[in-house]
């Protein structure tokens, strides 16, 4: 159900015209998403009940681009504290308790504080959004999240005049995560935007997919996604936010600084040294598709990085 | 079948097996190719029809347990020869060849997924003759990887009866090649993995200990021509 047919073959199977037709309505309804606020709960293939309908007003999406599936959303993806295999988070992940959870957000701001999970999301709008997802592996996914502006958050914090960074950290209980018993990274895992990247609008502080919870795989309760980055910048779990003065560290920039660097801004120009970045596999679709410049979402974030040499800001 | 070193003394062999269990060479002729017909074929129901015995992304899963199994087989081939000299079972030999020829069996399907299914080599509009140059010039582990299947090729070659014949002791000294590939081959797989090295770093101590029992093997076998 989920590969177009190869190019070679005649034959069109039930499947590859209900994936024919499902193209046809994303690329009408993205048209119209982009003008009005269009749902692309219509996409749902009606034959599987256990999917659930993605939710959410699409942002950046392309002709072609449709949610990718439940399955592949929450049984696919890199979260090495459950495991470096891509199917490990889901198997792994399972017991992993987030009630209760505590956010703290600290450093340079007016207002520090711990906030139970509750508290700390109670202030903001909720919002559902469909976005690109890039991976530095060179595959990618739609996924309707849930989740807050992480701006929101900012805000209310009050940073001080001279912070420049925010700098996030996932929880750290090698008894829970079975991947911290592992030297594979330096735990536990830490990531880092730049203040005004932070504040972009785009970015957010996602809490569910789907509509739903977020599965404890994809990062549960609290996960970062900045949709023109690559993936491994959505740090998962995340139990501290910090506003801090200098560029922060990031886990994969320590492990091997010549591939990951601190911006990992989507970029088709800028091959990693052990694969071209110019093109990409969408999961649950066979052809390649060309990687966009800051996956897609260029209009909105470009001028951010206005000046910069992103071949030596990778 | 001479005093090879290794070989035990007078004992004759374990179990006392002087030939193979029945069935076995049918085992070892089927199963190979069986496993690396079977990935493909997975493979290829994955794609067309959308099943997903190989998981979310059969290209890589089906990529990876190709390459995985050319190192499998290609082990199992270096692994006769110790085997049969810890065990005596001489009748293993025969095995030897058929077995490096079905690692080169897998590694001609891991080339060929990685080239038209994973990069997509003129399959898509997107990736022509300048994503493959620079793939085979500029990235270390794609070199590695092809330089032991280049290597593999005329090992397979000359892997008949009639070759081994007409190549006299040249054939030996050709066929050593295959301590070269087998290092390439866990070099390829190491340099490959994004950062977990557990499933590389094993293999490469079993093919250490594979090397090892050689080196042994062989200044033993020195020393009792010197004796």
């Amino acid at each position: 159900m989920r590969y177009p047919i190869l190019p070679s073959s005649e034959i069109t199977s039930e499947s590859a015209y209900l994936d024919r037709r499902r193209f046809l309505t994303a690329a009408g309804l993205i048209g119209a998403g982009l003008v009005g606020a269009g749902s692309l709960q219509a996409l749902t293939p009606t034959a599987d009940l256990a999917q659930p309908k993605p939710l959410g007003k699409p942002y950046g999406l392309q002709p072609g681009d449709t949610p990718t599936s439940w399955e592949d959303v929450t049984g696919y993806n890199n979260f090495y504290e459950f495991g470096t295999g891509k199917e490990d988070p889901r198997e792994n992940a399972q017991g992993f308790r987030t009630k209760p959870w505590t956010v703290r957000v600290d450093g340079l701001v007016e207002k520090p504080g711990n906030y139970a999970l509750e508290d700390f999301l109670k202030p903001s709008v909720v919002e559902d959004r469909i976005y690109r997802m890039r991976c530095v592996e060179a595959w990618s996914m739609v996924i309707p999240w849930r989740g807050i502006m992480l701006a929101d958050v900012l805000k209310r914090a009050k940073p001080t005049s001279k912070a420049a960074f925010v700098e996030f950290t996932t929880l750290m209980d090698p008894a829970q995560m079975p991947g911290q018993r592992y030297p594979v990274l330096e735990w536990p895992y830490l990531e880092g935007l730049r203040l005004d990247e932070a504040m972009h609008p785009l970015t957010l502080l996602a809490t569910g997919v789907y509509g739903r919870d977020l599965p404890p795989q994809n990062g549960a309760p609290l996960r970062l996604v900045v949709p023109w980055k690559y993936g491994f910048k959505g740090i998962k779990s995340i139990v501290r936010i910090r506003l801090v003065e200098r560029m922060s560290r990031s886990s994969w920039m320590v492990a091997i600084p010549s591939e990951y660097g601190f911006y990992a801004n989507v970029n088709p120009a800028v091959d990693h040294p052990r694969w071209s970045q110019a093109t990409e596999r969408r999961i649950g679709n066979f052809r390649r598709i060309p990687t966009l410049p800051f996956n897609g979402y260029a209009d909105q974030v470009a001028s951010l990085y206005a000046g910069m040499d992103l071949r030596k800001n990778y | 079948m001479g005093s090879r070193s290794g070989e035990r003394a007078g004992a004759g062999p374990w179990l006392g097996l002087t030939q193979a269990p029945r069935g076995f060479a049918l085992v070892v002729t089927l199963a190979p190719p069986l496993i690396v017909f079977g990935i493909v074929s997975v493979l290829l129901t994955d794609l067309f029809w959308g099943t997903r015995l190989l998981g979310t992304d059969p290209v890589k899963s089906g990529e990876h347990l190709l390459g995985e199994w050319t190192i499998y087989l290609l082990f199992a081939s270096l692994t006769i020869t110790p085997l049969r000299g810890i065990t005596g079972w001489n009748w293993l030999a025969r095995h030897r060849r058929t077995l490096g020829l079905y690692a080169f069996l897998a590694v001609v399907f891991h080339f060929v997924v990685w080239l038209f299914l994973d990069l997509q080599f003129v399959v898509s509009d997107y990736v022509g003759w300048a994503t493959l140059e620079t793939d085979l010039t500029k990235r270390p582990y794609i070199i590695v990887g092809m330089t032991g299947l280049l290597l593999m090729t005329p090992l397979a070659i000359t892997s008949t009866q009639g070759m081994i014949r007409r190549l006299g002791r040249r054939w030996q000294r050709l066929h050593r090649l295959v301590y070269l590939i087998a290092v390439l081959g866990v070099v390829h797989w190491g340099m490959s993995v994004k950062k977990d090295l557990t499933e590389p770093v094993l293999a490469a101590l079993v093919l250490a200990l594979l090397f090892g029992w050689r080196i042994v093997a062989s200044r033993r076998r020195r020393a009792e021509r010197v004796a």
